[in-house]
């Protein structure tokens, strides 16, 4: 009986283990910033170029950071939502131009609508490196405290936005 | 001189060749090693013990874009990014330990190759030796028992005759 018990158990076993590996996403690194103070940066505007925005200055709010480009293909799959976010008031998106050229990106906003309430420029890259940032489009949820409470990697989908990004949006809200 | 001379003459002799004797003449030109044309090669980097740093600490490092490939090998803007900022840092006199744990506190454990021993990586490190012994215990098991199984056969008097009668048998057969 044990001799058929056993291999069989080890079967199990191994197949579970591969089950669950098919549905894990080897692109989502998990970020080690979670839980973690959001980097400081000061930049550019995109639009005024001569206008600075310091991190700092949304301390008190809530508010999303969106890593964009123009070069970016996933960026025009969840462009809409943003829009449509943006438009419902529920919370500030804050664009970060990650790695593009002024024109280009000021054309491609143009083009598929503005949601963002200030567009920052990071044309090498370095706060990028400072926010983890690997693969474009990402979004980070940043409560009152400057703190980084989720990162969204890869486009935005309706699914994450209802599951997960609004309600922790509205519940960082209630907090002080 | 003589190489202006020669190419005077040319010119001179195959005018009436017209548009063949052109070609041949910018044949020349292509062939002729010139000073003014080509250059040396520029160096990768200006510093070649930053490079080598540089190099040595990127080939233990993931490149989160093409994750199977080193920082150090990865041809992938993000990677060219990440050798830049190591790059920076060697210059600013930061140690490899440095540079290491500001790109975990980006990335995570997951840009590193070779991952720390920690709570959650313990499986990792230790799980082939936990199997080996696995292994190990259970083929000790098994030929154990097998010993036992071979001890317990044992002939009796009437067999070992009818085996040797067989054998005899058998002798005589080749014989002939």
């Amino acid at each position: 009986m044990m001799r058929y018990l056993i291999p069989l158990v080890a079967f199990i076993v191994l197949a579970a283990f591969l089950l669950v590996g098919l549905t894990l996403n080897p692109r989502q690194v998990p970020s080690p910033l979670i839980d973690k103070p959001a980097p400081i940066f000061q930049l550019n505007h995109l639009h005024e170029p001569d206008r600075l925005m310091a991190s700092n200055d949304n301390l008190g709010k809530v508010w999303l950071l969106n890593v964009w480009a123009s070069w970016c293909v996933a960026c025009r799959d969840e462009h809409p939502l943003l829009v449509q976010l943006a438009n419902s008031g529920i919370v500030p998106i804050y664009g970060l131009n990650y790695k593009d050229e002024r024109n280009t990106a000021l054309q491609w906003l143009k083009r598929y609508g503005d949601p963002y309430t200030i567009s920052i420029v990071d044309t090498d890259g370095r706060v990028g490196i400072d926010y983890g940032v690997y693969g474009v489009p990402e979004t980070y949820v940043i409560d009152k405290k400057g703190i980084i409470r989720h990162k969204q990697i890869g486009p935005v989908t309706v699914d994450a936005l209802q599951k997960t990004i609004i309600p922790l949006i509205i519940e960082l809200q209630k907090q002080v | 001189m003589f190489k202006n001379n020669y190419l005077n003459r040319f010119v001179v002799s195959r005018q009436s060749n017209g548009i063949k004797g052109l070609f041949f003449i910018l044949f020349l030109f292509l062939i002729t090693p010139s000073v003014g044309w080509s250059k040396e090669a520029i160096p990768v980097a200006e510093d070649p013990i930053i490079e080598k740093r540089m190099l040595a600490l990127t080939m233990d490092l993931r490149c989160l874009v093409c994750q199977n490939e080193s920082i150090a090998d990865s041809r992938a803007d993000f990677s060219n990014d990440i050798r830049r900022e190591i790059r920076e840092q060697i210059k600013a006199n930061k140690t490899d330990q440095e540079i290491v744990q500001f790109l975990v506190d980006r990335y995570g454990d997951f840009v590193l190759y070779n991952p720390p021993m920690k709570p959650t990586t313990i499986l990792l490190w230790f799980g082939p030796v936990i199997l080996f012994l696995i292994g190990l215990g259970s083929l000790i098991v098994y030929l154990r028992r097998r010993r036992v199984q071979i001890q317990d056969v044992s002939l009796s008097q009437v067999q070992l005759e009818r085996a040797e009668a067989l054998l005899n048998e058998n002798k005589k057969g080749k014989n002939v």
